[in-house]
């Protein structure tokens, strides 16, 4: 049919559109390699908004004030009696050598900051050292003692804004000037971040009881979805004979694995606290929540990795007289085993960061105590964060950030050791 | 006893009872000359299992039942005055009281009758707890003696076992269908009562939101309105802003990492982008609430533009930063099906590699895609912590994503958070919506699974 149309014309054509065509595959090309950047550049983000908010949280300012601890005011009877120490108001102590410190202060509105100027805990230490050591009364000490937690932001630069810095701050920050100058303030390590439970006063509040209720949290969860998921991976790929029944399994499973985690809150809710009667915000309720969650991920994962046992090895073991349990238990199992257990500590780690199915069962009480069993009262860390995020205190606002950041620590070591066994045992058949 | 140590001693004499089985199996076989039917661990199987499950099975009955039994027991001592027309609540607080003056906790001054009944609380607990050490001890013993009874050469300890086992993997397997049947039931009877508070229409067709409740009957004002329509624009609203942003760079992402990357850069990144899926979502909201809305009304007040502080827009938008990955790693998947000869194919007739692509590799893997991102749908609709933190809670009908709009899951939260009564149209209405929140995600959920298994099929 081209007979008539000269040799070249299709080729002219094609050449014509060529540098078209390769300007379209560079553009193709770029856009590919752009959202991936885009992808990795919201990581980053991320990351660096996270940590740039939260890393001065591991540190706290601490005033070295010289204490007089007079007997006229912790213990005015002489007794030296323990209850009468316990009671004494330490807040004056303190509150005398930051104002021979500062002596120009004399303004009321003035001496109103300065009285607000340490922390509410500088009380507990003082009364802590006199209780363990009565011989420091009548003299005098250098101690060192946190100070309140709006100065603590001043101090780490934390509070820039025209906004945050009325009056009051300017005060501080005058002030926390003239003790860096005699070298009496700096920031230390904060313990008590980590050791702490939660509490209304940012300077307090801790991470610990948090974590020790998402360590309860989560031995229920793997205690339970990890036999019970094997277990069932096993036979829905070993010993389930292929009919309707099987098949409606499957498709279940498939579901739960996307059913919104909100809506396994509500069965908590309704069954396990409504109709069971468990404790609400308890440990044991989270994990049976979080196992229900978890189980259709360590099911689809075991499933898969079972399947990946060639059947030479199911066929030997029968072949030499194994019943199909032993075959299942002694031979394919232990093949299998690193790749479940990769996958159930993928799905832990996914329990581990889960919040909103706990909202629904209480665990956002407000509790400070660090619990002590599967049934007291408890918090997990994500939920510690959102209550966090949602305080208007202005220093909760970097724990926050740091308690995510020991949350992504916790979650990149289990998914490291997940990476790690799959590497280590990994089998290609 | 105390449950725990019952427990533990129970476990303890499974050990012993298997160590000593296997050990006596040996020895049978040993002495009378004769092989055993099974491997000697076996027969140690059997007679544990038939040591621990009795006495563990009469625990579990305890763990269910003791509570409600002790329960009445107690509140019959009190005088039939304080129960009379005492709501469900006022019950429940008379036996914390019982249970706390029965402890020793009680604080305050406590009244005779309470201390009647919690006396005999005390009384019936005791009992119980004995009966309970002797029934499941007793049970254990038996089960044990009946099992040694039957050991002999040719007793088949191996079948039984097995017959064990597999009730038990069976039983695992079911919870899937348990749980699915707890939510759809827990779910569905409480929104029928709520339905039969606020009528059904007046739920699905409304389109005001605002459940409140009138404390008293003379109270101006909300009577409490549960129109769904704005909560569930509002949540399509900030699912579809999540789509837009998850689905072009996730869907571009894995065409260069499937088709362009190089092994080791695809080896690199992969992950990388993958570790957007493993953040927690409370990590998400808090960045949302943080970074992006702050920095998107700024934005706006620069260009003119005004963004509320809970908008649509920086919600959808963190969100679907989330939801990359899941865009990406199944589209990779699919993208990874489509088989060679359909690439050599159009390599053949001239088409350059993204012409490739886009005309043959891309509707190949269509079905799958589009599978992938109804999954990716289906996880943005039910999605929680990130609006609950970075969306308002008014529920406005509109359609702009720079204003603030509500959502389903954040109105569940807000329902549920605090006190919780069951009786009032306003806790009831939570579980309402998380029935429409389950069909939703459910349906949403079966076609994307069918239309990805049809096409598994398709290359297989």
């Amino acid at each position: 049919m081209s007979d008539q149309s000269p040799r070249g014309h299709t080729l002219d054509i094609v050449m014509a559109g060529l540098s078209k065509r390769r300007n379209a595959e560079k553009r193709f090309r770029f856009f590919g390699l752009a959202s991936i950047v885009l992808g990795l550049v919201f990581l980053l983000v991320l990351f660096i908004s996270i940590i740039g908010n939260g890393y001065s949280a591991f540190t706290y300012s601490n005033v070295a004030l010289d204490i007089t601890f007079d007997p006229a005011v912790i213990d005015p009877e002489g007794q030296r009696n323990p209850a009468a120490l316990a009671a004494a108001d330490y807040d004056t102590l303190w509150k005398a050598s930051l104002l021979k410190l500062f002596p120009e202060v004399t303004e009321r509105q003035e001496k109103r900051a300065l009285n607000a100027f340490m922390g509410f805990s500088a009380d507990k230490r003082l009364k802590d050292m006199v209780i363990k050591d009565p011989g420091l009364m009548g003299t005098t000490k250098t101690v060192w003692l946190p100070v309140d937690d709006t100065v603590d932001l001043l101090f780490k630069g934390k509070l820039g804004n025209e906004e945050e810095l009325n009056e009051r701050n300017q005060h501080y920050q005058s002030w926390i000037k003239t003790l860096k100058d005699q070298d009496r303030i700096h920031s230390s390590f904060n313990r008590e971040f980590f050791t702490n439970g939660d509490s209304r006063e940012p300077e307090a509040a801790g991470i610990w009881g948090a974590v020790v209720g998402s360590a309860f949290t989560l031995l229920i969860t793997i205690g339970l979805s990890l036999p019970i998921g094997i277990a069932a991976a096993i036979y829905l790929e070993e010993f389930a004979p292929r009919n309707r029944w099987t098949d409606l399994i499957e498709v279940n499973i498939n579901n739960l694995a996307a059913v919104p985690s909100i809506v396994f809150g509500l069965l908590g809710l309704a069954v396990f606290i409504n109709f069971f009667g468990l404790p609400r915000s308890s440990p044991l309720v989270g994990g049976l929540v979080l196992t229900l969650m978890t189980l259709p991920v360590i099911i689809i994962a075991g499933r898969s990795a079972l399947k990946s046992v060639p059947p030479s090895v199911r066929e030997a073991a029968l072949g030499i007289g194994a019943s199909p349990v032993q075959m299942v238990f002694d031979h394919v199992l232990p093949l299998a085993l690193p790749g479940i257990l990769t996958g159930a500590i993928i799905g832990t780690a996914r329990a581990l960061g889960e919040s909103a199915p706990l909202l629904m069962i209480g665990m956002v009480a407000f509790i400070v105590d660090i619990p002590k069993t599967f049934t007291s009262a408890a918090t997990v860390l994500p939920v510690q964060i959102y209550l966090w995020a949602d305080s208007p205190e202005r220093a909760f606002n970097e724990r926050t950030s740091a308690a995510i950041m020991v949350l992504l620590a916790f979650l990149i070591l289990m998914n490291g050791f997940a990476v790690y066994l799959r590497r280590r045992y990994e089998r290609r058949w | 006893m105390e449950k725990s140590t019952l427990f533990l001693l129970i476990l303890l004499a499974s050990t012993l009872a298997y160590l000593s089985n296997t050990w006596r199996a040996r020895t049978l076989a040993e002495t009378s000359g004769q092989k055993l039917h099974s491997l000697p661990g076996f027969y140690g199987y059997y007679t544990a299992l038939w040591c621990a499950l009795p006495g563990l099975f009469l625990l579990l009955l305890w763990l269910l039942g003791e509570g409600s039994i002790l329960t009445t027991g107690a509140l019959a001592r009190l005088p039939q005055s304080l129960l009379d027309g005492a709501a469900p609540e006022q019950i429940q607080l008379l036996v914390n009281d019982i249970k706390s003056v029965a402890q020793g906790s009680f604080e305050g001054q406590i009244d005779p009758a309470i201390q009647v009944a919690a006396d005999r609380f005390s009384e019936l607990t005791q009992w119980s707890r004995i009966l309970l050490t002797v029934l499941s001890i007793t049970a254990s013993l038996s089960g044990l003696l009946f099992a040694q009874s039957r050991i002999n050469t040719d007793f088949r300890a191996r079948n039984h076992v097995e017959t064990v086992v597999r009730v038990f993997l069976i039983g695992c397997a079911l919870t899937a269908i348990f749980t699915t049947i707890g939510i759809v039931l827990s779910v569905l009877i409480e929104s029928i009562r709520f339905f039969n508070m606020v009528p059904i229409t007046d739920f699905l067709f409304g389109l005001k939101w605002s459940p409140q409740i009138a404390m008293r009957a003379d109270q101006a004002g909300s009577s409490g309105a549960f129109g769904v329509i704005p909560l569930l624009t509002g949540t399509l609203l900030i699912s579809m802003v999540a789509l837009l942003v998850a689905v072009p760079i996730g869907l571009l992402a894995a065409i260069y990492l499937s088709e362009y990357a190089s092994p080791n850069f695809r080896a690199i990144a992969k992950p990388l982008i993958e570790i957007l899926a493993g953040i927690p979502t409370v990590v998400y909201g808090f960045f949302a609430a943080l970074v992006v809305a702050p920095f998107l009304r700024n934005m706006g007040a620069e260009i003119g533009l005004e963004i509320s502080s809970e908008s649509a827009l920086a919600a959808g938008l963190v969100m679907g930063i989330m939801i990359i990955p899941f865009v990406s790693s199944l589209s990779d998947d699919f993208i990874n099906a489509v088989p060679q000869s359909l690439r050599d194919g159009a390599y053949a007739l001239g088409a350059t590699q993204s012409e490739t692509i886009r005309q043959v590799v891309i509707p190949a893997a269509l079905p799958g895609i589009v599978g992938g991102i109804l999954l990716a749908a289906s996880r943005a609709i039910g999605e929680t912590m990130i609006v609950v933190m970075a969306a308002g809670l008014s529920a406005n009908l509109t359609l702009n994503p720079l204003a603030a709009v509500t959502t389903v899951t954040t109105q569940i939260v807000t329902l549920l958070v605090g006190d919780q009564e069951f009786d009032s149209p306003k806790t009831l209405a939570a579980f309402a919506l998380g029935l429409i929140l389950f069909i939703l995600t459910l349906c949403l959920n079966i076609m994307a699974l069918r239309i990805v298994r049809k096409y598994r099929e398709q290359y297989e």
